[in-house]
């Protein structure tokens, strides 16, 4: 299937202007809440620069804190795996699976499984496993990916929500209430839990020092499954660790006051070993991110907690909507880590941007986002996976631009063109005239003024 | 060569030169005059209750007054009476039966609301989770500023799990609309004595 690029997706996302309104309204709900919390703690600042060069020092360090972590994880019982890509991911928790002959399987938030594509490579192996996450249940029952990666149904309405729950779920037609909704996917969810033989986790942090994986939710999914399932399997990218315990306080400060502006996620749980006759299992991936490492540009967004601050400060996520980024990590920071996955599907991305820098100033890792996203335009170009006619247009500007005498007889020809002949740019065939009005042409350029008024 | 070989040397090859470590000077963090108030303030603003007791003694008839209203509450603070370890073997299908558990917290944070549970505090690692009503029970003097001091304090290697519980299970995923109970607890109640 042909994915469509950033820009299509966004036009089909605007098309509905209350929705776009509300979806733009939402996520700077959310962005406030992030402000006021931030706000509220005096050493904000300080605490970024912490968790910045906490994470500077781990990635300068990491081959001897992957294995410090291997090593205390093989201590306190637990299975480590390897995966180097997407792939290898799958099949690791596919043959855990198998082994055990389970069944009921659940899983709670993991954008790694997501970035892997595990929900559809298990499906086809016929077997089926309940996100449960309560967006993700919902996005999950509606055949989509989801669309955030703090609030992956952000997307859609509770009328949206009502539709999918009484298809799947039987409850009443035309029942919008929240609280509703949320204790009809209480009952459906805890008896999965309950039955459910094996859970799967994300890791928000790995903890070097001590083997432990940091699993943080506000609706206790993650620990509701881990502890009934007898196997228990955690997710993570390799960047997740950090070296001590005592780093968790810096990164448990900034996470959730980050995300939604709370002070902390309801649970904060710390699973070291599996509990007594329960089986834990951890698997470690690559997936591209020693190829980041390894480009002094782009390393730095290996830094990111995953709290989406950047995707609800955006002026182009908040109007395009997550799926418009076709990937399992939108927003700014997936648009600098997923040209590193897939430089040639995901080369648009990097342009859906107004490099306004708002997600650098958000960020609570400071990732240079916007700085990355400029360079990664520039590689792209460099690399040949820009579309022609954007090329073309830029290597004509960069022409024009070095031509002062043309540059000025285009100027004027514009000029006039606007006067006397406005229908010749005030059509569609203009994609600037795209939801915009033409300005009205100054009598003057800049430099026929300058050289009128410095004389005088 | 396994895969942990190769991404291993990968890392290696690709990394960044060193970086040393931040000093964490916790003179730049945080402090509040009155631990007890701002945890209070905290706990509520997240959809949980503080109830300030002025020792043990005013709990002590609390389980057995809910068990005697018919529910089943699971009682796992020793200074509260017999504890009920049978719950130690109990599966998720019959724990998912429980009205109300009482456990007791290690330490609370006063900046966020959070209260450290170690597993051994638990009985089951499910009981906080699986129980409609949570009751967590913690001594004033057991109060830290922030996460800074919570995490010196608390040994995070010492058991195989421990959590920090900050208010009832809770949702936002449909329309942003706050939601309490999504599939843990509809309520907590923190019980500070001193």
């Amino acid at each position: 299937m042909k994915v469509q690029d950033h820009a299509s997706a966004a036009a089909a996302f605007i098309a509905d202007e209350p929705r776009t309104d509300w979806h733009d309204e939402t996520l700077w709900w959310v962005r406030q809440k992030r402000d006021k919390a931030a706000h509220g703690l005096p050493e904000w600042e300080q605490l970024r620069s912490w968790a910045s060069q906490i994470k500077d020092h781990t990635l300068s360090h990491l081959d001897h804190y992957l294995e410090e972590f291997e090593k205390n994880a093989l201590a306190n019982g637990v299975q480590v795996h390897w995966a180097e890509d997407g792939a290898a991911h799958n099949r690791i928790i596919h043959n855990i699976i198998r082994n055990h002959s389970i069944q009921r399987i659940v899983k709670s938030k993991s954008m790694l499984t997501e970035e892997c594509h595990f929900n559809e490579y298990i499906r086809e192996q016929g077997v089926e496993v309940v996100d449960t996450d309560l967006g993700e249940r919902i996005v999950q029952f509606r055949n989509e990916p989801p669309s955030h990666i703090v609030l992956p149904a952000i997307h859609l309405k509770k009328q949206d929500v009502s539709e999918t729950f009484h298809e799947h779920l039987q409850t009443e037609k035309g029942n919008n209430d929240p609280q509703y909704l949320t204790a009809a996917a209480r009952v459906h969810l805890r008896d999965k839990f309950v039955h459910s033989e094996l859970a799967i986790t994300g890791v928000n942090f790995a903890v070097a020092e001590t083997g432990a994986v940091v699993v943080c939710t506000n609706e206790g999914n993650a620990d509701m499954g881990t502890h009934s399932a007898r196997v228990h399997i955690a997710c993570m990218g390799f960047e997740k660790i950090i070296p001590k315990a005592e780093h968790l306080s810096v990164f448990l400060r900034l996470l959730a006051r980050s995300a939604t502006g709370q002070p902390i996620t309801t649970y904060s749980s710390i699973f070291r070993k599996p509990r007594p006759g329960q089986e834990m299992h951890i698997v470690i991936v690559d997936n591209g991110r020693s190829r980041q490492l390894g480009r002094p540009d782009f390393r730095n967004s290996l830094k990111c907690i995953r709290c989406a601050a950047c995707f609800n400060t955006c002026p182009v996520y908040r109007r395009s909507g997550g799926h418009s980024y076709h990937t399992a990590v939108a927003g700014p920071i997936g648009s600098i880590l997923n040209p590193n996955l897939d430089m040639k599907a995901n080369a648009d991305l990097p342009f859906a941007s107004t490099l306004c820098g708002s997600c650098s100033n958000v960020c609570p890792v400071k990732i240079d986002i916007h700085e990355q996203l400029w360079k990664w335009r520039q590689v792209l170009v460099k690399e040949g996976y820009v579309a022609p006619a954007k090329k073309l247009g830029l290597q004509g500007m960069a022409w024009l631009l070095a031509h002062p005498a043309v540059y000025r007889l285009a100027g004027k020809t514009g000029r006039w063109v606007m006067r006397r002949m406005p229908f010749l740019v005030n059509n569609r065939l203009n994609p600037w005239y795209k939801q915009r009005e033409m300005p009205t042409p100054p009598a003057q350029s800049f430099r026929d003024w300058y050289l009128k008024n410095r004389k005088s | 060569m396994s895969a942990r070989h190769h991404i291993i040397k990968a890392v290696a090859d690709n990394k960044p030169a060193f970086v040393p470590l931040p000093d964490i000077n916790l003179d730049q963090v945080t402090g509040y005059d009155d631990l007890a108030a701002q945890f209070a303030t905290v706990v509520q603003s997240i959809g949980g209750q503080v109830v300030p007791v002025p020792g043990w003694e005013a709990l002590k008839p609390l389980p057995q007054a809910e068990r005697a209203a018919g529910k089943w509450v699971v009682n796992a603070v020793p200074e509260l009476g017999a504890t009920d370890q049978e719950v130690s073997s109990m599966d998720a299908v019959q724990l998912a039966g429980v009205d109300m558990a009482f456990v007791p917290g290690t330490l609370g944070v006063a900046e966020n609301g959070a209260v450290w549970l170690y597993e051994s505090q638990m009985i089951n690692r499910l009981l906080p989770f699986i129980c409609q009503q949570l009751v967590l029970v913690l001594e004033r003097k057991a109060l830290v500023a922030t996460m800074h001091q919570a995490l010196l304090q608390v040994d995070t290697a010492r058991e195989g799990y421990g959590v920090f519980i900050a208010g009832p299970s809770k949702t936002a995923d449909i329309e942003q609309s706050l939601v309490i109970g999504a599939h843990g607890p509809v309520g907590l109640t923190v019980y500070l004595i001193g």
